[in-house]
């Protein structure tokens, strides 16, 4: 007899439409086919390709997609008092340890708990229209249409029906909970309402996100059913917090592909030190090369029901998957109490490093030991990991080699191989040292 | 990144030079070379965190030449028996941008060992707190066995520690100057007992150092700057740290910042946009309240509008008529916005101005979503400062 796992918690909100009736049909001018092809919208139109990182001639500046597009929207619908509370006036505080977890105090009004919306033991599961998904957001909580523009150069125009596109609209949402300042939601194809589950165009999409903005302090996260995503509405969240997460500063232990495959570029490694075990993605020698195969790797955990978190840092260049089993573990009651007791969902910016807290206490007494036993509760076993490892590198047609492992004990941040991103350009606040 | 030995190509001894001539006049490379001492001046804003001078003193004691050691990192004077912990200190203090004094054992070119005394100390640009420069002095310290000297005092001319980071260092690709003087380069020779410096080493450290601050101080005014050893107030307001400074002098809008805590509620940064809209200098306006825009034409309601809503923390948008320097209107399409830090509290009001007299190309944006987008920049650098001041530490 099959048994339906669910769990109770407070749902996060995203959207300011996410808790009413829920009928759709119109006149709110949503993002739906009554309103969507009929409005406009801004449109940043992405450059197709990426080789050329750095000043464009006539085209934007450097530092357009983030500093004035998109925290200049953001800011303009704070003003407008879209978002439920201003999380600047959120304590936060970087916790001492060696890893450097970023605890955020957030009281927020108490709200009653309810069965999530879907099973937690099912990754894959079919689009209900009736529920809530982004179709049924107003367009003031869109910030711009993303979609690739095609050329060499990105550009911006201010008002496009969106009609005339070649593409189906791609938009950029508040996220109305944000957990940091600049916090929004990336919708590939709206319209076509897909489930949220990782397909290669739309993490391509995302990828593109993440090296326009150029910032290593802007970073997507995804959630796959089972792991915390609040809304099975295909959807990155993105935002910016200008000190490295502790995952991004873990070692990792290069996996030696066999020679065939390295002709992608992407470069493997295992995550670690870290409480939660995961595999990074690096390189690659274009983003497409490097989103396929991070791509390929979650869905055969998504047709293999295992659920999952997916961080992009680095400006795209860096990929982490996650697999977990928290919310199994909650639903089988294997969690104790007073971890429950936190609230705190171990989605992927959790796991990351960057926690939120509900209760003054637990943010006072916060410490790198607390996080640390949070988060193993979230990952998989040294065994389970391993298994699961072995399938993706199967499944995806990826071979272990016999070579002698290269351990790569420097953090990311030590190491100076990355790409050169030029300094100058970087539009990122205050930074803080290891 | 070192070069392999003998003197950097031309190009990059141009640079290495540019770096002091940029900030000085050129006659500040003759009278530093008149003075006496073993030091060198560094420049954290390039690349490695090269030496760009180093005294004529330097051969007699170190057997390294000038031209051997410019466009290199100070590291290159330690080796296999160099205190590590000694070295740790000295990185440090270059990044929490304090002076600092350390007895170390460093090589000579031949590979002896010795012991000196080094002196690390930051040059601040006078106004905006930047660090400009770090100077080395190097001060052998003699041999003989001697009772453990007084503990030293630092000298009260530096600033106390602040926590500070360079911007740069944080890249994950930039192989930059965090790690300053540091690094063990594997050469032979142990060390015999570790020295003590004397309190005359100290204050021959110190007076050549003060030596060197004259000499820049001396030549800097004609380029207009001014130094000093330690982040000086512009009339007596605390200046911002050099790193929010740096993330600030980022952002292309027209702003200033004003501390609401503060006698007045002074301007505390301003950035270029801003000097160049109204035609003022930096040194004419921090620490003044920004009714010095204001004129004969300026709308009394609306300025009282805008400090309604300062007092209740909320942001506001207005239109009002402003004045620069030369006495010129302007309309000023102005925001103003509380912005908090770290502990959430408000820290400084941010105030983004638009002339709109001009016509302005903002690639599609409107003005207002323009100016939100400095508030937005502001916000978010604004935000990793605890409530010290200083910045968030991931660790310790």
């Amino acid at each position: 007899m099959e048994v339906k796992l669910t769990i109770k918690r407070v749902p996060t909100v995203l959207s300011n439409y996410q808790e009413e009736g829920g009928g759709a049909g119109c006149g709110r001018n949503c993002l739906g086919d009554c309103c969507l092809p009929a409005s406009k919208l801004p449109l940043y139109a992405f450059k197709a390709s990426n080789q050329n990182k750095f000043a464009q001639e006539d085209g934007l500046p450097t530092d357009f997609f983030l500093n004035s597009l998109l925290l200049g929207q953001w800011e303009d619908r704070m003003a407008q008092g879209l978002f439920r509370y201003d999380v600047t006036a959120c304590e936060t505080k970087v916790i001492p340890g060696e890893l450097g977890f970023v605890a955020q105090l957030n009281e927020g009004r108490h709200l009653k708990k309810r069965p999530t919306e879907f099973r937690v033991d099912r990754v894959l599961q079919p689009f209900h229209s009736a529920k809530f998904n982004f179709t049924k957001v107003g367009q003031e909580e869109v910030l711009f249409r993303f979609e690739n523009g095609g050329g060499d150069s990105s550009y911006f125009l201010a008002n496009v029906p969106n009609t005339e596109s070649s593409h189906p609209p791609s938009v950029v949402a508040i996220n109305v909970s944000p957990i940091e300042y600049g916090h929004v939601l990336l919708i590939p194809r709206v319209l076509d309402r897909l489930p949220q589950r990782i397909d290669p165009e739309s993490f391509l999409l995302a990828l593109h996100m993440a090296a326009e903005a150029a910032s290593p302090y802007f970073r997507l996260g995804y959630n796959s059913l089972g792991a915390f995503a609040t809304i099975n509405h295909l959807h990155f969240q993105a935002y910016y917090l200008s000190v490295p997460f502790p995952v991004e500063k873990a070692p990792t232990k290069k996996i030696p592909l066999a020679k065939c495959e390295l002709k992608s570029g992407v470069k493997v490694s295992k995550l670690m030190n870290f409480p939660v075990r995961g595999l990074v993605f690096e390189r690659g020698n274009t983003l497409k090369d490097l989103g396929d195969v991070v791509t390929n790797a979650c869905i055969w955990l998504q047709d293999n029901n295992v659920p999952f978190n997916v961080l992009i840092s680095d400006s795209g260049q860096k990929i982490f998957i996650f697999p977990q089993c928290y919310a199994e573990k909650q639903a089988l009651g294997e969690v104790s109490q007073d971890l429950l007791d936190t609230q705190v969902n171990p989605a992927v910016w959790e796991i990351s490093g960057h926690i939120v807290l509900k209760r003054r206490a637990d943010f006072e007494e916060a410490s790198e030991a607390s996080a640390w036993r949070l988060l193993a509760e979230v990952s998989l076993s040294e065994e389970r990991f391993e298994e699961v490892k072995a399938c993706i590198f199967q499944g995806t047609g990826l071979t272990e080699s016999d070579e002698e492992d290269e351990t790569n004990e420097e953090s990311p941040y030590a190491s100076s191989s990355s790409a050169p991103v030029a300094s100058s350009h970087i539009p990122e606040g205050c930074l803080v040292l290891q | 990144m070192e070069s392999s030995g003998g003197a950097p190509p031309a190009e990059e001894r141009r640079l290495l030079a540019a770096s002091l001539t940029a900030r000085y006049s050129d006659w500040v490379l003759e009278e530093l070379d008149e003075l006496p001492g073993s030091f060198l001046l560094t420049d954290p804003a390039m690349s490695g965190h090269p030496i760009v001078y180093a005294s004529r003193g330097l051969a007699s004691l170190t057997g390294y030449r000038p031209r051997d050691v410019l466009g290199r990192n100070a590291r290159l004077f330690q080796g296999a028996a160099t205190d590590r912990a000694a070295v740790a200190g000295v990185r440090d203090a270059v990044r929490c941008q304090r002076a600092h004094q350390v007895a170390i054992l460093n090589y000579r070119r031949d590979g002896a060992p010795h012991w000196v005394l080094l002196h690390v100390a930051p040059v601040f640009h006078a106004h905006d707190g930047r660090v400009l420069h770090f100077l080395a002095v190097q001060v052998p310290i003699a041999a003989a066995p001697r009772r453990r000297a007084a503990p030293c005092r630092r000298p009260p001319v530096f600033a106390a520690c602040r926590e500070e980071a360079r911007v740069e260092e944080e890249l994950p690709c930039a192989s930059h100057a965090g790690e300053a003087f540091v690094d063990i380069d594997k050469r032979g020779l142990e060390a015999g007992e570790p020295r003590v410096a004397s309190g005359c080493d100290k204050e021959k450290a110190l007076s050549t150092a003060n030596s060197i601050f004259s000499a820049l101080n001396r030549y800097s005014k004609l380029t207009g700057l001014v130094v000093c050893g330690k982040r000086c107030d512009s009339a007596g307001i605390p200046a911002l740290s050099s790193s929010l400074n740096l993330s600030l002098g980022r952002i292309k809008q027209s702003f200033v910042l004003t501390d609401r805590h503060l006698p007045d509620m002074p301007v505390v940064y301003a950035s270029d946009a801003f000097l160049s809209l109204t035609g003022y200098s930096r040194e004419e306006i921090l620490g003044c309240n920004c009714r010095f825009l204001n004129g004969p034409g300026t709308s009394l309601e609306v300025l009282e509008e805008i400090n309604r809503n300062i007092c209740c923390e909320q942001a506001c948008t207005v239109h009002l008529l402003n004045y620069r320097k030369d006495g010129l209107a302007f309309p000023d399409l102005l925001h103003v916005s509380p912005i908090r830090n770290a502990s959430g509290k408000v820290a400084f009001h941010v105030w983004v101005h638009l002339d709109e007299s001009i016509k302005h190309d903002f690639n599609g944006l409107s003005p207002e979503v323009w100016q939100l987008g400095a508030v937005g920049a502001v916000r978010v650098a604004v935000r990793s400062l605890s409530a010290s001041g200083s910045l968030l530490r991931p660790s310790q």
